[in-house]
């Protein structure tokens, strides 16, 4: 199942679990998992039914654009980080 | 507006003849009128070399010379170096030792590094540096531009 | 992939295809554009840091002989339009348009407020001095301490910090903070024998491009808006400009010129979107160049910095702890570099308990933009002078204890991710093996010092077409902006899998309407994503290629093979044709081939380099002389080696600019008051030794042929490295940026 490393400001939110487990085929998916087992997750991460601006998605520490509809494997790794703002990543 | 006056000059070995206002700056006049666009404004006051043009065989930043002060002068930039066949030997050095990134710079350049040459045949890394304080280039370090230029004046 | 293959193109050095264009002038830069009709626009910018905005009137120079049109805020869709459809993203947008033309207030010197489009530019300049603005003057904030502080004067009312999903409940000029954990903090420091816990200041810098922005726009009567610039992406100014204008994209075309530099700073626009404007007011083509004072005081610079770094080890030289707080200014609008800069903080190194504390301040400076591996530069300083005062309290040389713990495959960077196959105890042994570490150093005042620096490199979408002609030469259409060579390193990737040499490859960068989507060339990406576009056409077309040759000679298309530029039959006929005589045929097989590629490969590849310098202090002047650099740097693949020299060598010199002299200066009033070349003062080739770049090829496994983007992490050492090279030679410490000589005259206690 993919692994989310829950972001060091939400940890209150998960018993300061650093990561957990989820079941999940996309990212959604997790979140709305995830969200289930520590309630209040997804309000953090999302903004409705997107991803909070200001987040960037990592999956196996490679920023994806695609957001919520992203396919995860078994064993991926999932990362919310601060979007690369000031351009580079995130220019448009 | 103040009148334009009517200017007449050499460049690159041909005669040229233009009207131009008083405060239209040479660099002004190459670009705007007659459409040489090889120098380049990067800083319109004299502090980056990237407008370097040869105004009577003298190394000058064409932002600080007047239009109207050219008349009966000769002037060289750089779209009058390289012959139609045969790039000039300090054009070669630049391309094969990579000496340009963005290239903005490299007119000017070109242009001081030709000023040096016609005076001083064989210069140390030096008088190079030295020489070439004037040019601001952003890219390369400098390194590659330096190299070109010692190889060019072997290549002479 | 295998780590040792030969190849025919890649790693020699051809002259690059743009060269005879850029080296007799002809090359057409932005500013250099012509066309009929043309008027020129100039900008009208604040005298002031800090200021509402009472009134605009503009009919003085309206009525300015030669003068054809003028424009404010108000000619841009208003911003509350945009609030309805577009929620919490309006703000960002007001932002975004406020940036381009003041509405309400000025936040910085500089800050655009009208701009004018007349017959001359001298006749625009004069008509800007005739646009009356009334101002209501206000405090400035320049610092970023000050600005968080709780009494500070706001820049934005409705700015609130944000923090994961928490909002804070009054206006702030804290934009936003966030943070990083990884292990048991208290626990590292409690495993160490020494720690250091340092602060540190860094100042505002310029990406010093040598080519002012400039833009030309034209209206058409049907709509269609094409725009003509320099930029580091023709896509990103499409969907700025249709964002900024609220335009429909498929009306927008751009069309990217030469470009004269970028570092970052030529990914968001600034007059593009005036210049339509005026267009759009004129009816006529416009141009709008700025001067180098609106450069340093109307574009982004990168921020100034509050940087603190605590660090424990033990005696062994085990790093077992490492905290930080990051305090960027993100200049008058949120958006720093301060997440980039999390990432990279402590990235060379595994270290097991981290706290990375991260904060975006707004401040009274021009909205920062990316410069150079943005954010890494600024947090590299502390750390590596910090690993440098660890090294020194442990007694171990200071690349051992990098060599120590430097992290390797499969260690765990502080922000989360896992790193794969990368090279930086390559680049830590280069610089140990090279003649420089083993050279005398001992002179009185002269002193060595070493630093490291990572960058994460990126990706994203690149397209590329590559048309086959009869000759046997390929003409490649891509949509990367060429600013220090990439024609030749994308073409060169074609060529290799051609069979064909590096000129046969015709490159063409092209407008927006004549090629897929394709990200900025920025990111250390250009010849890692497009190059692999380009690998991919090139694929496409051998694919095509073998299925008419397979038709050439009735034989199935599984059964042609192609090498080094032959195809063959295999199983039984015996047949070959090369690329090029294939080519002569295309008519008589099908007509011609394309080929094509659209990407946005996931494996950048982080990238590392350690650097080692030699400096001179004058202690009468506090003079810092650089008397010899090398750097060494993981390339991955060096596709053409002179131009990943000049990457490095570029780099290490804005680096030591940064280090010894760059700042903007202000005074009281918030006005920058060294907005020239003469007071920025840049390094020029008298300040400089040559720089030695020594290329590291540890292959990034997520690129064809190994390929990592090599242009950022260049400028992340110097800093650091001349600060401990400093040390090394007076014995002072600086943690102040720029070490200028006033500040190491005050910091060796002469002043
Ligand atoms: S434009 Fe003339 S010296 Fe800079
Ligand atoms: S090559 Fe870009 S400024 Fe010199």
């Amino acid at each position: 199942m993919p692994v989310v490393a829950i972001p060091a400001l939400i940890r209150n939110l998960t018993d300061g679990e650093e990561s957990v487990t989820v079941d999940g085929a996309t990212i959604r998916e997790v979140i709305n998992n995830l969200d289930i087992r520590y309630p209040g997750t997804k309000a953090k991460l999302c903004e409705g039914d997107r991803i909070r601006p200001g987040i960037g998605v990592y999956i196996d520490g490679v920023l994806t654009k695609v957001g919520m509809h992203e396919r995860v494997e078994e064993d991926t790794e999932l990362h919310f980080l601060p979007a690369i703002s000031g351009g580079i990543a995130e220019s448009s | 507006m103040a009148r334009k006056s009517h200017v007449q000059t050499t460049i690159n070995g041909e005669t040229v003849e233009f009207l131009c206002e008083p405060r239209q700056s040479l660099l002004e006049v190459l670009r705007d009128e007659l459409h040489l666009t090889g120098a380049k404004e990067g800083c319109n006051n004299g502090n980056c070399g990237a407008c370097s043009v040869i105004l009577d065989g003298r190394l000058v930043n064409s932002c600080l010379v007047l239009g109207a002060e050219i008349d009966g002068k000769s002037v060289e930039t750089i779209e009058g170096l390289a012959e139609p066949d045969k790039l000039h030997p300090i054009q070669d050095a630049f391309l094969e030792n990579a000496a340009l990134q963005c290239g903005i710079c490299t007119p000017g350049f070109i242009m001081s590094a030709k000023a040096l040459l016609d005076k001083n045949p064989n210069p140390t890394e030096h008088e190079v540096r030295y020489w070439l304080a004037g040019n601001l280039c952003r890219c390369t370090g400098y390194d590659k531009i330096v190299r070109a230029v010692l190889d060019a004046a072997a290549a002479t | 992939m295998s780590e040792k293959k030969e190849y025919k193109v890649i790693g020699t050095r051809p002259i690059r295809h743009d060269g005879v264009d850029k080296v007799t002038g002809r090359a057409i830069y932005g500013a250099d554009f012509q066309i009929t009709g043309l008027l020129h626009g100039r900008v009208l910018r604040s005298p002031h840091a800090h200021a509402r905005i009472v009134s605009i009137d503009t009919s003085r120079a309206e009525a300015h002989p030669g003068v054809k049109g003028v424009v404010t805020a108000e000619d841009l869709p208003a911003a509350e339009d945009k609030m309805a459809d577009l929620g919490e993203g309006a703000v960002s947008l007001k932002y975004l348009c406020d940036n381009i033309l003041a509405s309400d207030k000025a936040l910085y010197k500089g800050h655009a407020i009208a701009a004018v489009a007349a017959t001359s530019p001298h006749i625009a300049e004069e008509a800007c001095e005739l646009i009356d603005v009334e101002y209501e003057v206000l405090p400035p904030v320049l610092e970023v301490r000050q600005a968080m502080e709780s009494d500070a004067p706001i820049l934005h009312e409705n700015l609130r910090t944000s923090s994961l999903g928490e909002t804070g409940d009054k206006p702030s000029n804290i934009a936003s903070h966030f943070q990083h954990k990884k292990g048991d903090i208290d626990k590292g420091f409690d495993e160490a024998d020494v720690i250091i816990e340092r602060e540190f200041v860094t100042g505002t810098v310029h990406q010093g491009y040598i080519e002012p922005h400039n833009a030309t726009a034209l209206y058409n009567p049907d709509g269609q808006l094409t725009v003509w610039c320099s930029t580091q992406g023709a896509f990103t100014v499409r969907e700025q400009l249709a964002e900024i204008l609220q335009y429909p994209i498929s009306k927008i075309k751009v069309v990217p010129l030469e470009i004269g530099g970028g570092f970052g700073g030529k990914i968001n626009v600034y007059v593009k979107p005036v210049a339509a404007l005026l267009a759009k007011k004129t009816g006529k083509p416009v141009k709008v160049l700025m001067n180098r004072a609106d450069v340093f005081e109307g574009t982004g610079p990168t921020p100034a910095s509050y940087i603190t770094i605590k660090m424990g080890a033990t005696n062994d030289g085990k790093i077992t702890a490492a905290q930080t707080s990051l305090v960027f200014e993100a200049g008058a609008y949120p958006g720093s570099p301060v997440g980039a800069g999390a990432m990279c903080v402590f990235a060379p190194y595994n270290i097991e308990n981290v706290v990375i504390d991260g904060y975006d301040v707004v401040v009274n400076k021009p909205k920062t933009a990316p410069y150079r591996a943005p954010g890494a530069t600024n947090a590299a300083f502390g750390t590596e002078t910090v690993v440098d005062e660890l090294a020194e309290k442990l007694n171990i040389d200071p690349l051992e204890i990098r060599l120590m713990n430097g992290a390797k495959e499969g260690d765990r960077r502080a922000d989360g991710p896992v790193y794969p196959r990368i090279g930086f105890i390559e680049t830590l042994e280069a610089a140990k093996e090279h003649p420089h570490y083993a050279s005398p150093n001992g002179k009185k005042y002269h002193g060595r010092g070493i630093a490291s620096g990572f960058w994460f490199n990126i990706g994203l979408e690149s397209s590329v077409t590559i048309n086959v002609n009869p000759d046997g030469t390929v003409n490649l259409v891509e949509g990367s902006t060429d600013i220090g060579g990439t024609r030749a390193s994308i073409a060169m990737q074609a060529a290799e899998v051609l069979g064909i040499p590096a000129e046969s490859v015709n490159p063409t960068v092209v407008d927006t309407n004549s090629i897929g989507y394709t990200a900025v060339t920025g990111g250390s990406r250009t010849t890692y994503a497009t190059g692999y576009a380009a690998y991919e056409a090139a694929q496409d077309v051998v694919q095509q290629m073998k299925a008419r040759a397979a038709k050439l000679w009735d034989v199935d298309e599984d059964n042609v093979q192609f090498a080094d530029g032959e195809f063959s039959s295999i199983n039984g006929k015996e047949e070959q044709i090369s690329f090029r005589d294939l080519s002569a045929r295309l008519g008589e097989t099908g007509g011609p081939v394309i080929g094509r590629a659209t990407m946005n490969p996931a494996g950048a590849g982080g990238a590392f380099a350690t650097h080692v310098v030699d400096v001179e202090v004058d202690v009468d002047t506090g003079k810092v002389e650089i008397l010899r650099y090398t750097a060494t740097q993981d390339a991955g693949k060096a596709i053409h080696p002179s131009y990943v020299e000049g990457q490095i060598q570029g780099g290490v010199v804005q680096g030591i600019g940064w280090a010894l002299n760059e700042e903007y200066i202000y005074n009281d009033e918030g006005e920058m008051t060294n907005a020239s070349f003469l007071d920025y003062r840049m390094p020029t080739c008298l300040d400089l030794p040559m720089i030695d770049a020594v290329i590291v090829e540890v292959p990034n496994p997520g690129h064809p042929y190994g390929v990592r983007g090599v242009g950022e992490v260049p400028i992340v050492p110097p800093p650091a490295a001349i600060a401990n090279a400093i040390y090394d030679a007076v014995g002072i410490r600086m943690t102040e940026l720029p070490m200028s000589p006033d500040r190491l005259l005050k910091a060796m206690g002469k002043i």
